[in-house]
């Protein structure tokens, strides 16, 4: 039996243009890729393809260059089309035209009584190889994990609270045997439980209530309660020295699929989201698709912003970028790269505000929908107004306390005051609150890189 | 708006760098984004929306609040000025009297102390900050009508520079910067702020028969030094004959008395409590500790006992002189109080307690809260502390469970 959380602090943001729960039939996106830049503490990518090579899906593109077992393979059969490198040669991606029909690199398939018996070491040597390895992040830091640890235990967030989120039940639909299978395989990693966390007032697919072997725990209340920074926090926090891992649901699935196949299977599906997508829905397609099909001739205006992800922890790509390797969903927002005349005092009830200051009406109907766009509402400020980040941090944490340590480069402030509890994604409602208009993401992961670099 | 949009965009090129106004970028960006919100976008990472709310509406929502409280003090200082002269007036010279006094101290405030801004912010190069809005109105409200302008510049300029930018700025400073405006002219021209300066009187007006100057604080004050004296039955039988009843309870809540512009009514300064605290900007936590820590602290000297003062009702306390005020507009200022949600609690619940105890044992200074709010703003860090301290506890105490 697990736990029942019930958490107040927080902040749902409710935008328009929740995708439809239905499938979409548009042809496969014709290249993805894999970036470095979505994996934190992999010292350095080599990659190991040139342009023109052919991949089967399995294939390893790059892996980090400190520790070669780490592998970042392809998601789908294919040419090598591009290596993208940036500023002083650093990586950005690797990409891939897919083939019509995907093919795939074999590894040992297992049967359900061999996979019980399996050990670690072996476990761990195929999901190496086969990329599927790089879905486990650690916390402390939300790093690849490193194989040599052992976790105190593991934690899979099985639901997604931020805005215009994707329906983990529609997603994961029909994979309870994979799931329970990688939940199984994970298991062998870790000394103490795996939990699996689902919201209480949410529908909770049969994939995860039916999952065996596991911790169980539920949590009511507002974003961020899915971040599953903030579920380890209540259930089994983390302090200097000790570890554990994450990993999403999919990541597990994929675990699961490739012992029982024997392949590497990075399919999955996305939902497209946001305010000015005419008919926002999901996609079966495969990790780090180009989005560049499933916005063509779907849009409601042509100044948006697209994004990998959700409006609180997304990267801004082009119109034909590609997924992030994490991310379940694309949104497109207007761009709000427009003045405004007196826009800081005029009132208005279509701008969304946490809070109630003058003229900011958006408090009275806040079970509607909102349409944001990117603009940042206001300039940078010093820190000025206080406890509205501690409203939406629900954690015993002291978020401005926290980030004044990380600007100060103080460490054992920052040690104290829970740096080792929190990546971006746990503090981004404070970064959308925030009056003084400051990057606490950027803060945030600027003071776990002194940490980690030190 | 266009036309204005279109006349910005134009001039910006010469505020930008190597431009030949670029000296004065800052205060150009200050009339932009003044008349514009600015049109920047979300960075790459990150958030990619914002929340509508920025500082400069957050101080606006402050200014707002304080309206009652100024509304209220233009027509009490007309009010007053007739009573004192044995005049009943109609409503409007009341308000004529109270906006030519009022209104020239809030443009003095505004202006010496918006120069100063303005200097600081091109000298230093950093933007001009929102937080004056609220200081700027604050200053006035915390006078006694009949002050002289030239004493309003200079205590407003002497805040903003050695309260505030000397620290950095907004954000940055210690102690609250209208109060230490106020605690400046207090210790440099004590004349002018102290003694019956409370009703506006023109030199050689005539006064009433019987008329007084003192404030409730003062006869209260001179109250305790009596034998045998009661507060209460004093208060009550003050303005006999020119202006009955003018200290009784009711009409202290009320605030038809004399004090500084703003501060006289707590009915008043509730109401901007009400938006101060259904906007969410100000924080109920201090203003609920520091009438709390008031009353009880005045509960317990009529406990302890003494002279007329100590024993004086507890609630005399919450609306004689400026508590009230001081509670909802000076000590919630979020700069200078405690930052910790806990804290607030220490930090509202000390400034009432010191408020009455300076009341009551200082008879050189019987308004204590403005000294009280200071001396808690410079212990706000060290409550904080403790906070912090506990919170970094609780976090190691768990590592080792």
């Amino acid at each position: 039996m697990g736990k029942f959380i019930r958490l107040q602090k927080g902040f749902d943001i409710n935008l328009a243009g929740k995708a439809n729960l239905k499938l979409s039939t548009t042809s496969q996106p014709e290249t993805f890729s894999i970036k470095p830049t979505d994996f934190h503490g992999i010292y350095m990518p080599k990659v190991v393809v040139n342009e023109g090579n052919s991949v089967k899906a399995g294939d390893v593109l790059f892996h980090d260059k400190k520790n070669e077992k780490i592998r970042f393979t392809a998601p789908v059969s294919g040419e090598v089309v591009e290596v993208k490198r940036g500023e002083k040669r650093k990586l950005l991606e690797v990409k891939v035209l897919a083939d019509k029909t995907i093919e795939h690199t074999s590894f040992t398939k297992y049967t359900v009584s061999e996979i019980n018996s399996l050990t670690r070491d072996k476990a761990q040597q195929q999901m190496l190889e086969s990329g599927v390895w790089v879905n486990l992040v650690q916390r402390p830091f939300g790093i690849v994990a490193d194989p040599a640890e052992t976790p105190k235990s593991i934690f899979v967030s099985a639901f997604d609270s931020h805005p215009l989120a994707p329906d983990y039940g529609f997603l994961f639909k029909g994979k309870e045997q994979a799931f329970q299978i990688g939940l199984d395989i994970l298991k062998k990693f870790t000394t103490g439980q795996v939990h699996v966390n689902v919201h209480s007032e949410r529908e909770i697919s049969n994939v995860f209530s039916q999952a065996k072997g596991v911790e169980l725990n539920k949590f009511s209340g507002p974003h961020p309660s899915g971040c599953v920074g903030v579920q380890i926090h209540h259930i089994d926090p983390v302090n200097k020295g000790t570890i554990v891992w994450t990993i999403n649901p999919l990541g597990v699935i994929q675990i699961g699929r490739l012992f029982l196949h024997g392949i590497y299977d990075a399919s999955r599906i996305v939902a497209l989201a946001g305010s000015e997508v005419k008919d926002p829905q999901y996609y079966k397609t495969y990790t780090g698709a180009s989005i560049k099909k499933f916005v063509e001739n779907n849009l409601k205006s042509e100044h948006v912003r697209y994004i990998s992800g959700n409006v609180l922890t997304g990267t801004r790509i082009d119109k034909d970028g590609h997924l992030g390797f994490f991310d379940h969903m694309v949104t497109v927002i207007p761009e709000g790269d427009q003045f405004e005349f007196l826009g800081w005092i005029k009132p208005s009830a279509k701008k969304l505000s946490f809070g109630r200051a003058w003229g900011l009406f958006s408090f009275l109907n806040a079970k509607s929908e909102f349409v944001l766009d990117s603009n940042t509402r206001g300039e940078p400020r010093a820190f000025v107004q206080t406890g509205v980040f501690e409203k939406v941090t629900p954690m015993d944490i002291l978020p401005t306390y926290l980030l004044k340590a990380i600007i100060a480069e103080d460490f054992d402030d920052m040690e104290a005051l829970g740096i080792y509890e929190v990546i971006e994604e746990d503090l981004a409602l404070c970064e959308f609150v925030d009056v003084s208009k400051h990057h606490v993401q950027e803060i945030v992961r600027e003071g776990i890189d002194l940490l980690v670099n030190a | 708006m266009k036309f204005l949009r279109d006349a910005l965009d134009k001039a910006k090129h010469n505020f930008e760098k190597g431009g030949k106004y670029n000296k004065f970028f800052y205060l150009f960006e200050a009339i932009d984004t003044f008349m514009f919100t600015p049109n920047t976008t979300a960075s790459e990472k990150g958030v990619q929306v914002r929340d509508a709310v920025d500082l400069k509406r957050l101080m606006m929502t402050v200014v707002i609040a304080m309206i009652p409280c100024l509304v209220f003090g233009i027509y009490n200082v007309g009010h007053q000025h007739f009573l004192a002269i044995g005049q009943s007036a109609p409503l409007g010279d009341k308000i004529m009297i109270g906006l030519w006094q009022v209104l020239p101290i809030i443009i003095v405030s505004y202006t010496a102390g918006g120069l100063a801004e303005v200097v600081f912010a091109i000298v230093r190069k950093h933007p001009i900050n929102e937080g004056f809005l609220v200081t700027g109105m604050l200053i006035p409200l915390v006078m006694p009508p009949g002050i002289p302008l030239w004493q309003v510049a200079v205590a407003t300029i002497f805040a903003v520079v050695i309260a505030k930018e000397a620290f950095g700025g907004t954000g940055m400073n210690i102690l609250n910067v209208a109060l230490t405006a106020r605690a400046f002219l207090y210790f440099a021209y004590p004349l002018q702020i102290s003694g019956e300066v409370w009703t506006y009187l023109p030199d050689k007006a005539q006064t009433v028969a019987g008329y007084s100057g003192a404030t409730p604080l003062a006869i209260a004050a001179q109250a305790g030094t009596t034998q045998g004296a009661d507060v209460v039955v004093q208060l009550n039988n003050f303005g006999a004959g020119w202006a009955d009843n003018i200290y009784s309870f009711s009409n202290l809540f009320f605030g038809f008395m004399p004090g500084c512009i703003g501060e006289t009514s707590t009915l008043m300064c509730l109401l901007g409590a009400l938006i101060l605290i259904a906007t969410g900007v100000g924080s109920w936590k201090i203003m609920v500790s520091v009438f709390g820590g008031a009353y009880l602290m005045g509960l317990f000297l009529n406990f302890v006992g003494g002279n007329a003062f100590v024993e004086m009702p507890a609630h005399y306390h919450l609306v004689m002189g400026g508590l009230a005020f001081g509670a909802v507009f000076m000590a919630t200022d979020p700069v200078t109080a405690a930052q910790t949600e806990t804290g607030k609690w220490f930090y509202g619940f000390l400034i009432g307690v010191f408020t009455v105890l300076i009341r009551v044992f200082n008879p050189a200074y019987p308004e204590g809260i403005m000294l009280a709010i200071l001396l808690m703003n410079v212990f706000a860090p060290l409550i904080d502390y403790f906070v912090v301290s506990a919170n970094k506890k609780r976090r190691l105490q768990r590592a080792t469970v």
